[in-house]
């Protein structure tokens, strides 16, 4: 009864939004308030509808009613609850239902909050939205509806994938996607200014909480992603350049790009075209993700179960929306006012560059994840882009973006001051390259490449120091503690981001460069080295769980002789999808990695022994602090007054 | 500087050009140096053997995994036969075979062929869906007309009579 209610609400809310479209356009055509609040109505009754559909799904999920047949594709009964929760979203009808809910969501929160927002601009946005909520809740309910019934229950499920049955991955799709949706509003707010023919400051200063909390969003997700990816894969790897994890970086970099470019329409009015460009880029690049994550066009480790008919039906969806809003932009952004001149040393050069340097790497990305699709297409030629490609390309242009990062903020807008910006750095530039130096002469072995990302992630972060102290630093302490608690938050939001890239780098680069692997198949009492640590495998033993048998071994790690910790990985069988996977055991040693992988049981002369991978990973932990401090940086700076309060002022003001 | 436009807006518009054209350049450039020679080719055996892909160069392998030829030796290593409808390759891998490796299914396995013609794996992929088929091995098992649908194993990736 309760799927059924919630397979109404699924359609409801498909006219809802229909509705929602209709009343909104009609709402600008006649400059009605009745109609656009009545298209604000349906907008907030849409979400409303469509969460209940979730709730009802989840509902069937938690209690394994197998007469659904998502829940009978992807739950069993003897799963934990958090799993059979995180079950929701962890098929693709689920998660197309998560993806609906959080576009209505946010659509009916522009509605509720947009009060300050023009009455046209936001009357269009609000319409533009809900042609997106009917298009993908169009596309769920006819296409992929996750609420259907199968005549014939089965008495137990095919249970879910047990990779996905992990922390990480039950919070993972819900953080991914208030990201990728999260930009929709920002197409949303683009289409409407290109309609309106106004991109202006106050446009840009409601573009950049969205933005902000996108990007929050998408960081934490991308970043639990690759955390889980470390973890239960077993690889020892973190980032492989799978075409899904590229799908869900292009949307990163397009939103990373578009906070830059919005700052210098917000406070200087200028690039209006390209910001709106970038608003609409960024959202197209989640429509691309969601087509390539589904459709099975590419090869992937993560994908879905595949249908080429679900791929077609996206497919149109992109072409419709981004194809759309990419010949209105053509159409209509010749018309838009050019903003205020600068020189070319300046602040807005320096947020140019960023954005041109963004948008080429964000397109090596592109190629070399379209790439095997062209290459097949043209010559029937099946091949993979894999790491040496895109090394070979974003690297270089994601470090020219890095060394250049730190000055930016030094630099006055309109006209900047080169000389004074060198005077004010050269203590980091000069840090920086001691400790580059240092790791260079100090690690073993020496690594030019390992040492030029210390020094760069060193730069970056002493650099957003400076430039703080720069700010608030006086002689007198006094004078010190009153400008850093006048510092505004978005201020103190750069900074974080800023610094968090630093922490990044550092662990990235040295995790790299120096990381030691080692495997060696171990009887009971077996022994083994990797880097400086000394392993024992002393026993394996039975570890059965919930819906698994699990082997789990004990290795004590030592170093010189002394006792540094005791790991204990697991090799796990599902006997529902006949499935094994390895869960890896990690001792962290401060910032650093010791990552254990049991394998499978073999015998050797008759006795069993067991294959043992290890890893050293120096300053992993890094690699994972490093976007969530850059996520908290873009959180602190979502809470400053000015993007809550400055519309208002403005508005005031006139 | 006479030869710089007079207008200001033309001046930045130049200015702007002239920092975009190197990027774009540099990204150009290094994008198609990659693709020459960073990807890597997909091949099943006889496709190999008509390719003749140097030894040493990083390639995927794919086909059926030969019912029976899975040795697992106590070191670690495995060796298996990976074959299509005309040829055949031996496989070594040092390492954890995937959750979904099966004998008599399909496969895919990254790495190089070695001078005396074994490939050395220094990957296998196996997790594709749960019809145990990755999308090139179906593609170019169909293109040689010996594909029987889901699930069945071909003739020539049944374990030969010992």
């Amino acid at each position: 009864m309760i799927a059924e209610l919630g397979a109404f609400a699924l359609v409801l809310a498909f006219a809802l939004s229909f509705a929602q479209t209709g009343l909104s356009t009609a709402a600008r055509l006649r400059r009605s308030p009745v109609l656009a609040a009545a298209g604000e109505g349906a907008a907030l009754a849409a979400a409303l509808a469509v969460a209940a559909a979730f709730a009802a799904l989840m509902h069937a999920f938690a209690t394994s009613d197998f007469s659904v047949a998502n829940v009978a594709a992807n739950s069993h009964s003897a799963k934990p609850m958090l799993y059979k929760i995180a079950g929701t979203w962890g098929s693709h009808e689920g998660s197309m239902l998560l993806w609906c809910l959080a576009l209505t969501g946010f659509g009916a929160a522009m509605a509720g909050f947009g009060r300050n927002l023009p009455a046209g601009l936001k009357a269009c946005a609000v319409a533009v939205q809900g042609a997106l909520g009917s298009l993908f809740l169009a596309y769920t309910v006819f296409a992929s509806n996750p609420l259907t019934r199968i005549a014939a229950p089965p008495v137990e499920g095919r249970s879910l994938n047990p990779l996905l049955q992990d922390p990480a991955l039950a919070v993972h799709p819900p953080m991914l996607y208030a990201g990728y949706v999260g930009m929709s509003v920002v197409f949303s707010l683009a289409v409407a200014a290109l309609i309106e023919g106004r991109v202006d400051a106050a446009w840009a200063r409601w573009v950049r909480p969205w933005t902000l909390m996108a990007w929050s969003a998408l960081t934490v997700g991308i970043t639990l992603g690759a955390f889980w990816a470390y973890y239960e894969l077993g690889w020892g790897g973190w980032w492989f350049w799978d075409p899904v994890e590229n799908a869900s970086f292009m949307p990163w970099l397009a939103a990373t790009a578009l906070l830059h470019s919005a700052v210098v329409t917000e406070k200087r009015g200028a690039l209006g075209g390209w910001t709106v460009f970038l608003a609409i880029a960024a959202f197209t690049f989640s429509m691309l993700g969601a087509f390539l994550v589904r459709s099975g066009v590419l090869t992937s480790v993560h994908a879905f179960a595949v249908d080429p008919k679900r791929g077609i039906l996206l497919l149109m969806i992109l072409g419709a929306t981004a194809g759309g809003a990419f010949a209105l932009f053509a159409w209509r952004a010749p018309a838009l006012k050019p903003g205020g001149l600068f020189a070319p040393i300046s602040r807005e050069s320096a947020l140019v560059l960023n954005n041109i340097l963004l948008a080429a790497a964000t397109a090596t990305v592109l190629l070399g994840t379209l790439y095997p699709l062209i290459r097949e297409a043209a010559t029937g030629e099946a091949i993979s882009v894999g790491p040496p490609y895109f090394n070979l390309t974003f690297t270089p242009l994601m470090a020219a973006l890095l060394i250049l990062l730190p000055a930016g903020p030094f630099l006055a807008w309109k006209r900047g001051d080169i000389a004074g910006v060198a005077q004010r750095l050269w203590v980091a530039v000069l840090l920086a390259t001691v400790a580059g130096l240092g790791v260079w002469a100090l690690a073993d072995p020496h690594h030019a490449w390992g040492a030029a990302g210390m020094a760069l992630g060193a730069w970056l972060i002493l650099g957003a120091l400076a430039e703080l102290a720069e700010r608030t630093v006086r002689r007198a302490p006094g004078e010190t503690w009153r400008r850093l608690s006048g510092l505004p938050r978005g201020a103190w939001g750069m900074t974080l981001a800023h610094v968090g890239l630093g922490v990044f780098v550092l662990g990235a680069c040295f995790e790299t460069s120096w990381k030691q692997e080692a495997a060696e198949v171990l009887p009971i009492g077996g022994q083994m080295d990797v880097g400086a640590y000394h392993l024992i495998l002393d026993s394996v033993g039975q570890a059965d769980g919930p819906n698994y048998d699990a082997e789990r071994a004990t290795i004590r790690a030592t170093r010189a002789g002394a006792a540094v910790c005791t790991g204990r990985p697991e090799r796990r069988f599902y006997p529902t999808g006949g499935q094994t996977t390895s869960e890896v055991a990690i001792c962290t040693k401060g910032f650093s990695h010791l990552y254990l992988v049991l394998g499978e049981r073999r015998a050797a002369e008759g006795k069993p022994v067991w294959l043992v991978r290890a890893y050293w990973n120096p300053l992993a932990l890094l690699i994972f602090l490093g976007p969530a401090v850059m996520a908290l940086g873009g959180l602190v700076s979502l809470s400053d007054r000015r993007l809550r309060l400055g519309v208002a002022r403005r508005q005031a003001a006139a | 500087m006479s030869w710089l436009p007079k207008s200001r807006k033309a001046r930045r518009r130049l200015t702007l050009l002239a920092v975009i054209a190197p990027i774009l350049a540099l990204a150009v450039g290094l994008a198609l140096w990659g693709l020459r020679d960073s990807i890597s080719f997909f091949y099943t055996p006889s496709q190999a053997r008509a390719a003749n892909p140097p030894p040493g160069r990083s390639v995927q392998l794919g086909g059926m995994v030969k019912a029976g030829s899975v040795v697992k030796h106590p070191d670690g290593q495995v060796d298996f036969v990976v074959a299509d409808q005309h040829a055949s390759d031996r496989v070594s891998f040092h390492g954890d075979l995937p959750d979904l490796f099966r004998e008599g299914q399909g496969v895919v396995a990254v790495g190089a062929y070695r001078a005396d013609g074994v490939f050395e794996a220094k990957r296998v992929l196996a997790k594709h869906d749960e019809r145990y088929m990755p999308r090139e091995v179906a593609k170019a098992l169909k293109a040689q007309g010996e594909w029987r649908g889901d699930g069945s194993v071909p003739d020539y990736a049944k374990a030969s009579p010992k």
